[in-house]
């Protein structure tokens, strides 16, 4: 039985859900990749960021890591679904919404 | 030693959930169920069980309650009836695919409009699909043998369950009735075994997911093989229920079936009536018998296939209709049973007993009239019939 949601893949088979799909473990949804509904992508050009950190906090998920010395980092497509709402935040145009590929 | 008692239907579920003091009550009342969180509340205030009573403003909060506490890894119970028991569809269908085992007694009572207090199973029926277990009594004394053994039967399978009886004609009704000791009720009851819960320490848990399309139906699946094995859990803890009171309970109760030629298949209060009639009947030498379901969910369609498969003729019985211009949903489930089996009878439909209207030894004649009439000459006729309706 896969009891952990984590290790639950689109293949499993009924009997081997856990009851109710109840979850039994926390923060399941780092586990799930929501970047692949992204239509659109940004993309940071660091020449122009000022790391006023304007962005971070405008990302609906946690796309947009800030490590310790207080910097933000490059974006976490594994969760990004392309919103665009960084880029209309960004003041100094740092981020452009470009069509996005498929890997 | 049983104790021998007067109760109404209602005061007996009242008085069962006292015995068995479960942990939290979430309730809004209702005609006529009304007196079952009334007599529950004064248990409550007297100090005699220490369940928590949730007054909600209600029936979806009602039933959002009892969700919520049945998660944590409490008992939690309600009562409704009709409109209220609509007003629950909603988290009745989340109860029972969060696998949660609540008990939910419903004193059946007709659905506007027009507007009618009075007993008939629209609410209930309404409701069938929702993933209940559903057991349905014919007496008070059935009622409270019902709702004793429905903790056990729903925390066997993890699905909610109904303990359903006629309103006003056995939950207002007075009836002689044979109490079990609350000390053996509590024994046999006993604590509901927990597993996952959310109250369970070292143990973070999510109820409740999302589940896309490549989950939902094997979900779905999984819920369905609940019901199935609800069968064999219910015979099981009502084998276990009669060794201990003497009183046995089936699926379905076959009344006078053996040498039968014609019968009624029905549910509730008005199978009372109809032994009534048979016995009258039996008398003057007609060949007529009786098939009582008490388990409507799971539906037991292969015991009434082998209960109904020799006659000549049967009438299905349904206290609702469920205006598809064809019949209700017990003839409809039965000639599918029927279909499955291969097995041909010839079986009509009466719609009877709406709102209230009375059933009596007299109506319950006149259908066994029709099926020696459709036995003797072979023609069913139309299928699709009301009882005692005024032409």
């Amino acid at each position: 039985m896969s009891k952990y949601a984590a290790n639950t893949a689109p293949d499993v088979k009924w009997k081997d859900l856990t009851r109710a799909c109840d979850i039994y473990e926390p923060a399941t949804s780092k586990t799930v990749e929501t970047g692949d509904w992204r239509t659109m992508k940004p993309v940071i050009d660091w020449a122009k960021c000022k790391q006023c950190l304007l962005c971070a906090p405008c990302c609906p998920d946690m796309s947009i890591p800030v490590n310790a010395e207080g910097k933000r980092e490059d974006f976490d497509y594994f969760f990004c679904k392309g919103c665009g709402i960084c880029a209309n935040a960004c003041p100094f145009g740092a981020i452009t919404m470009v069509k996005n590929k498929e890997d | 030693m049983a104790i021998r008692e007067r109760l109404s239907g209602n005061e007996a579920i009242a008085f069962a959930m006292k015995q068995i003091n479960p942990d939290v009550m979430g309730a809004f009342p209702i005609t006529p169920s009304t007196e079952i969180p009334q007599y529950f509340a004064s248990y409550v205030d007297n100090g005699e069980v220490d369940t928590e009573f949730i007054a909600v403003e209600s029936e979806h909060s009602a039933m959002s309650t009892c969700i919520g506490a049945e998660a944590a890894g409490a008992r939690a119970v309600s009562a409704t009836s009709s409109c209220g028991l609509c007003y629950m569809t909603e988290m009745l269908y989340i109860a029972a695919s969060d696998r949660l085992p609540i008990t939910l007694a419903v004193s059946c009572r007709a659905l506007s409009g027009p507007i009618n207090i009075n007993n008939d199973h629209s609410d209930a029926m309404g409701v069938r699909d929702a993933g209940w277990i559903m057991l349905f009594a014919e007496t008070n004394q059935e009622a409270y043998d019902n709702y004793l053994m429905a903790m056990r039967i729903a925390e066997s399978v993890n699905l909610p369950i109904m303990i359903c009886q006629d309103g006003f004609i056995t939950s207002h009704a007075i009836e002689n009735i044979d109490l079990v000791e609350t000390e053996d009720v509590k024994k046999f009851v006993g604590e509901r075994p927990l597993d996952h819960y959310l109250l369970k320490e070292d143990e973070t848990m999510a109820v409740g997911a999302y589940a896309t399309p490549v989950y939902y139906m094997e979900a779905k699946r999984a819920q369905a093989q609940a019901m199935i094995d609800a069968k064999d859990s219910i015979n099981k803890i009502s084998k276990e229920f009669g060794d201990l009171t003497g009183r046995y309970y089936d699926l379905i109760e076959k009344y006078e079936m053996d040498d039968a030629e014609v019968a009624v298949v029905m549910i509730g209060s008005s199978a009372g009536t109809a032994k009534d009639t048979i016995n009258e009947m039996r008398q003057a030498g007609h060949k007529v018998g009786l098939v009582k379901i008490r388990a409507f969910r799971p539906f037991p369609g292969e015991e009434i296939v082998d209960a109904i498969k020799g006659l000549k003729a049967v009438a299905i019985m349904d206290k609702d209709d469920s205006f598809n211009g064809h019949c209700g949903p017990m003839y409809a489930e039965v000639c599918a049973a029927l279909v499955s089996a291969g097995v041909s009878v010839k079986a009509i439909n009466y719609i009877y007993g709406l709102g209230g209207r009375d059933v009596k030894v007299s109506s319950i004649e006149k259908v066994f009239g029709e099926l020696e009439k459709i036995a003797e000459t072979g023609n069913v006729g139309e299928t699709y019939r009301y009882l005692e309706v005024r032409e």
